[in-house]
């Protein structure tokens, strides 16, 4: 008797758990072997670039909340410094501390998001990402104190930030980032030696470090791979060429070294709080910017290191009350353009947990 | 100047580029260096390959419609020598856009390019994988382009912001 495979195609998605979103897969099987991939997006497209041009410059902060929903802080910062860069508006010392520190916070509850998701794709189901859960809730409350928002924080503003802290605040940033290394030293006791998931992530989903230059790749993908490239060093915004920090990169470029990235990364960003909270100035959290922004003719690119990598805004003004353009460089959707070529030839869980370790949030991906 | 503060002055890179591919730049500025369409392949390849400029990444890649003419925006990245480049190119034709794909060079083209094809209709000649993206194969039109579902005489934005009189700004 003979038996014969023949190929077939199998979706994940859009609603899976493994696909963090309403993200879909369109897999072709060859048995246990992925012979072709396409991904299909734009189930939660929800035309922001088209509905920013209609907006002033500062009703367009709420979509940058919406776009990378995870990480609301990144990217109202990297739009309000496009906006200041084209409008030539001043930002005072306090308010770039304070961007600082929230946008570190917003790191950390991000990095402890995808790196408990992603262990819960490799099989660790569950435990590991209610711990990181522990520490992202308290990050959350901290929004909720200063802003009155926990995800879509809204907190940045062209000239500064909305509030200024309230007392409160700073006693419990304090007990927080005064326990973040022990919660650290927690997770990495739990996961970096843990078998089943070096059994499930190590040499995953490889990139090279040429390759990642090439396919546009950065944040933690490019620094898995071992470039040691970093927005916060290579063209310091804000406060951070004040600030002393690491920047950590793999060895192998796969999916495990990509977790130690981000794990590693927690780390820094809780230095990085400690001595921006010891510096932070007295004075006032923004500049009198006026409602009626009508920037000059003229674009500008502001970008920030993300969670995710390059998070870019290019901002085009024809001298309108509205921007002429507004584009969002999404590191999410940028980041898949290698997926194919790591999904092809692996099996199906392996593909899962490269895709994991992308770390996407659709929301990104599909603006 | 609103550029970047690594970013490479656009005559700078002209001057270079003109030198090593006569012709393939058609003006520059401080802040850009425009190439001529048809050599925009070149040009990149160019920079990505040269020494001085070693332009490795494709950071960012999107278009501006400006009413009769597509202008296509490249942020390079040099990550050993850290600087940035601003390369543009204006497409002509606002009927029928084209240019040539950046994919041979930059793989991050990829999800790019089939973005602004998406949502700006301009065709990259040579991409491999040329398919709508967020929207669906047969969507009627582009939806970034200023002529979709124009309403006709309405100007974007607020004509006149609360409390604001005129000539005085409002805070």
């Amino acid at each position: 008797m003979t038996t014969a495979t023949e190929p077939y195609v199998l979706n994940i998605g859009p609603q899976h758990p493994s696909t963090h979103g309403v993200f879909r897969l369109r897999v072709v099987m060859d048995g246990e072997r992925i012979q072709d991939m396409d991904m299909v997006v734009g189930y939660l497209h929800r035309s922001m670039e088209k509905l920013a041009e209609e907006r002033t410059y500062t009703q367009n902060i709420p979509f940058t909340d919406r776009a990378d929903y995870l990480a609301a802080m990144s990217g109202n910062l990297g739009y309000c410094l496009a906006v200041e860069r084209l409008a030539g508006v001043e930002v005072p010392e306090r308010a770039s501390y304070l961007r600082v520190i929230f946008a570190e916070l917003q790191r950390i509850a991000s990095h402890s998001m995808a790196n408990g998701t992603f262990v819960n794709d490799a099989g660790a189901w569950q435990t590991p990402l209610m711990y990181m859960f522990r520490e992202r809730e308290r990050i959350l409350d901290l929004f909720e104190m200063t802003g009155g928002a926990r995800l879509t924080t809204n907190y940045m503003r062209i000239g500064g930030v909305a509030f200024d802290p309230p007392p409160e605040f700073f006693p419990a940033i304090n007990s927080l980032i005064d326990e973040m290394p022990e919660r650290i030293d927690e997770y990495a006791e739990l996961l970096i030696d843990n078998e089943i998931l070096l059994a499930r992530s190590r040499g995953v989903g490889t990139i090279t470090a040429e390759d990642a230059i090439n396919g546009s790749l950065s944040g933690p993908m490019l620094r898995g791979s071992g470039v040691p490239w970093d927005l916060r060093k290579a063209e310091p915004y804000c406060v951070y060429d004040r600030m002393d920090f690491d920047i950590p990169v793999g060895r192998n470029g796969d999916a495990y070294d990509r977790f130690l990235v981000r794990l590693e990364e927690v780390r820094q960003s809780t230095h990085i709080i400690r001595q921006a909270l010891d510096a932070l100035p007295a004075g006032p959290h923004k500049t009198d910017t006026p409602l009626a922004l009508r920037p000059d003719p003229g674009e500008a690119y502001g970008r920030v290191e993300g969670p995710r990598g390059e998070l870019g805004f290019y901002v085009v003004s024809d001298g309108g009350s509205a921007p002429f353009r507004f584009h969002v460089r999404a590191p999410s959707l940028i980041n898949l353009s290698l997926l194919r070529e790591m999904a092809i030839g692996s099996s199906l869980p392996d593909a899962i947990v490269a895709l994991g370790s992308v770390d996407i949030v659709v929301g990104e991906i599909d603006r | 100047m609103p550029a970047g503060p690594t970013q490479l002055t656009g005559d700078t890179v002209a001057t270079a580029l003109s030198a090593a591919l006569p012709g393939a730049v058609a003006t520059a500025t401080a802040e850009w260096v425009e190439v001529e369409p048809r050599r925009i392949l070149d040009a990149l390849r160019w920079l990505h390959d040269s020494a001085e400029f070693d332009a490795k990444q494709l950071s960012n890649l999107c278009a501006v419609d400006r009413h009769d003419r597509f202008e296509v925006v490249y942020h390079l990245q040099s990550m050993d020598r850290n600087h940035q480049i601003v390369v543009k190119a204006v497409v002509g034709d606002h009927d029928e856009p084209a240019l040539p794909s950046s994919y041979p060079v930059y793989k991050g083209a990829l999800l790019q390019e089939r973005e602004v094809y998406d949502l700006m209709g301009i065709r990259f000649e040579g991409h491999p994988d040329l398919r709508r993206m967020f929207l669906w194969e047969g969507y009627p039109g582009f939806p970034l382009r200023k002529d979709f579902l124009q309403i006709p005489d309405h100007h974007p934005g607020l004509p006149k912001f609360p409390f604001e009189e005129p000539g005085v700004q409002a805070r």
